[in-house]
């Protein structure tokens, strides 16, 4: 496939986009400025990016815990992030949410989540509905290998099959839930063979190289558009860092992750761009900078933001019920 | 008696009962070799091994299904549920299966596992890692819910869930793990279904349930300044519940608070204030009061997670507006 140099930039700029904001909310998170988890996406930036290029801004997706790069690459808008990340009424969730739950709506993103295995069967349902009203819309449903050990993977897999729903089911496997590795969780190593089960194509690509997702998510998204149901996709990648920040990882191996620290997605991408002499050091680097300062001017926007009036808290339970607030 | 946190407190209770019968194991998600997302068994997977301290895949229907299978066949699985919010995900196995097996088998069945499941707020970690859902439980006939507050009752309310036939659910407050307190050198099972005074008091009986037995004795010191001397009572075990114990502080004070972390809306508090006025309406001088979290999720942002838990100042109020 021919990818203009439009859309090269576009990935680029993308994963850049995610990179810096992640490695900004770790060193954030270190200085106190940031409560409760934060699970790094720092080394599967190509995943996010190369499965939201194919999609539209109401096409739906349905994130995990580790969803700020899901978030970034669908559109979602960094400052936004950044104030609910710090617990702030600017935020994206007027600072009920946090990490783990930021969500944009009106983007199709129905939310990080922060339970394992939350999102299979509402993707299915965020398909049923675009079936039902007629549009072209699909979902895709990002989830990690543990994940894939829940039931919901199963019931949500098999009601999209069953439905031909406009699904398509994105595998980050980074080998590891937490502390388990993927050989200590199933029996299996390729995760896309499980899609047998269910009667639908199963792929497995190369998790840290942007385009063989973008590909193999595209090929998915077509199908469901057309009515031919879901794709399971399994992305082989690896998290840089620990499952959440102050994890010890006494679980893997320094060469391991050295191993694919080299593997990774964005200096191997800017690499091949300058090697396909489409695009030139300078244009790269001034993207760098140009993303540099959206970071900067996120932190910004969360810092000046206020904490809510803790009276917030009890709206929102209900479209129609408010209850008391405390004497 | 030695000084202990509550998670060492666990952990040793956990490994007595180990030794004591290898029927016992445990089994959750990064409990062997991580040591528990908390820590709490941190160094059992290493004194006991793989097999008795099982890694399991991100499957809570399957831990706590197959710990069912296991209890009814001849083991004594202790699973570990890594948040409290996350029981929503096997709640089949326990409610259906669990709580009923033995009753509808017509007695002929006996399910002696111990959910551990650490609960509550406190570390901004929002509206589905922080929830309390014990009162679902107590809800649920063949369910025992334990829910203690000190190092010392945590490990012998702990023995003797392991050791009890039937499935017990033992909460433990996230927030307490680093609490420090004093533990018998030689640990004994602490009955279930007793009830502990934590701090005498003539004025008015406030009954409180893990963290929240904690901010009672804080709110106790406020309040005898003012000359009003509080009882703090502590249920341990909310199924079966001390009434017994519960009754006689009532009889003294007349006036009642009970204090929990979780939503007041069909919170425990709501069972134990219909007991009481069921069975000592003669007894009180004041109606009886509740302090609890707002009926509302969990927020994320520190200010709002304040505002939303109850704390001491609200424990004060309650006690004031009723106290004589
Ligand atoms: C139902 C449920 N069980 C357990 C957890 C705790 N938990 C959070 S993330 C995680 C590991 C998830 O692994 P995976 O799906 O591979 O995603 P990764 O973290 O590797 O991106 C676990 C066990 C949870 N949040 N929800
Ligand atoms: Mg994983």
């Amino acid at each position: 496939m021919k990818l203009k140099k439009e859309e090269l930039l576009h990935f680029y700029r993308k994963m850049v986009e995610i990179r810096k904001f992640e490695t900004k909310v770790v060193e954030l998170f270190a200085d106190g400025m940031i409560p409760g988890f934060v699970h790094s996406y720092i080394g599967e930036e190509a995943v996010a990016v190369g499965a939201c290029s194919n999609l539209n801004d109401d096409d739906y997706i349905t994130s995990t815990h580790r969803g700020h790069g899901h978030l970034i690459a669908k559109g979602g808008h960094m400052d936004k992030m950044m104030a609910e990340l710090f617990g702030k009424e600017t935020g994206y969730c007027k600072g009920k949410g946090g990490s783990m739950h930021i969500a944009d709506v009106d983007l199709g993103i129905l939310g990080a989540n922060g339970i394992v295995g939350g999102g299979f069967p509402i993707a299915a349902g965020a398909g049923l509905s675009a079936k039902m009203r007629g549009t072209n819309q699909v979902a895709v449903c990002f989830f990690g290998d543990g994940a894939s050990n829940q039931t919901t993977f199963h019931e949500g897999i098999n009601l999209a099959s069953i439905w031909d729903l406009p699904v398509v089911f994105v595998c980050e496997n980074n080998m590891y839930g937490i502390s388990l590795s993927q050989k200590e969780h199933q029996h299996i190593k390729d995760i896309s063979d499980r899609a047998t089960a269910y009667g639908i194509p199963g792929v497995t690509v190369d998790g840290n190289d942007v385009i063989a997702v973008y590909e193999a998510v595209k090929e998915a998204v077509k199908r469901a558009r057309q009515g031919e149901g879901p794709t399971l996709i399994e992305c082989k990648t690896y998290r840089h860092r620990g499952h959440f920040e102050g994890d010890p990882t006494v679980y893997r191996s320094e060469e391991e992750v050295e191993q694919w620290k080299k593997k990774d997605p964005i200096k191997r991408f800017r690499k091949k761009l300058l090697e396909l002499g489409t695009v030139t050091e300078d244009e790269l680097n001034s993207i760098d900078e140009e993303v540099d300062k959206m970071v900067e001017e996120a932190v910004e926007y969360a810092k000046k933001g206020k904490f809510p009036e803790p009276e917030k808290a009890v709206e929102d339970v209900y479209t129609d019920i408010v209850e008391e607030v405390r004497e | 008696m030695r000084k202990m946190t509550v998670a060492e407190a666990i952990r040793e209770a956990l490994r007595l009962e180990m030794k004591r019968d290898e029927r016992v194991f445990i089994m959750g998600e990064d409990v062997g070799k991580f040591g528990g997302c908390f820590g709490v068994t941190q160094g059992l997977y290493e004194e006991f091994g793989p097999e008795r301290v099982k890694d399991t895949p991100i499957s809570e229907t399957a831990i706590i299904g197959s710990a069912v299978g296991a209890a009814a066949t001849g083991m004594r699985p202790v699973p570990e549920i890594m948040f409290c919010d996350f029981l929503t995900v096997p709640m089949d196995q326990l409610v259906n299966q669990a709580a009923k097996m033995r009753y509808m088998f017509g007695g002929k069945a006996k399910i002696p596992m111990t959910v551990r499941v650490p609960v509550g707020a406190g570390m901004s970690a929002a509206a589905q890692h922080s929830q309390c859902l014990e009162a679902w439980f107590i809800h649920v006939p063949g369910l025992k819910v334990v829910m203690p507050s000190t190092p010392a009752d945590h490990a012998g309310l702990l023995i003797s869930s392991i050791r009890d036939d039937n499935p017990v659910m033992f909460f433990e407050h996230k927030m307490l793990y680093g609490v420090e307190g004093e533990v018998p050198d030689e640990i004994e099972p602490i009955p279930l279904g007793k009830a502990d005074i934590k701090r005498e008091g003539e004025d008015v009986t406030v009954i409180a349930t893990s963290m929240m037995v904690y901010k009672s004795l804080e709110a106790a010191k406020e309040l005898e300044k003012d000359g009003i001397s509080i009882e703090v009572v502590d249920p341990r075990t909310l199924f079966p519940l001390d009434k017994e114990t519960i009754f006689e502080s009532v009889k003294k004070t007349n006036r009642v608070v009970i204090v929990h972390e979780a939503v007041k809306r069909g919170g425990v508090g709501a069972e134990i204030a219909a007991q009481i006025a069921d069975e000592m309406f003669d007894y009180l001088d004041a109606p009886i009061k509740r302090v609890a979290a707002l009926n509302v999720p969990i927020p994320f942002s520190p200010p709002l997670e304040k505002y939303v838990v109850p704390d001491v100042k609200d424990i004060i109020n309650a006690v004031k507006s009723i106290a004589r």
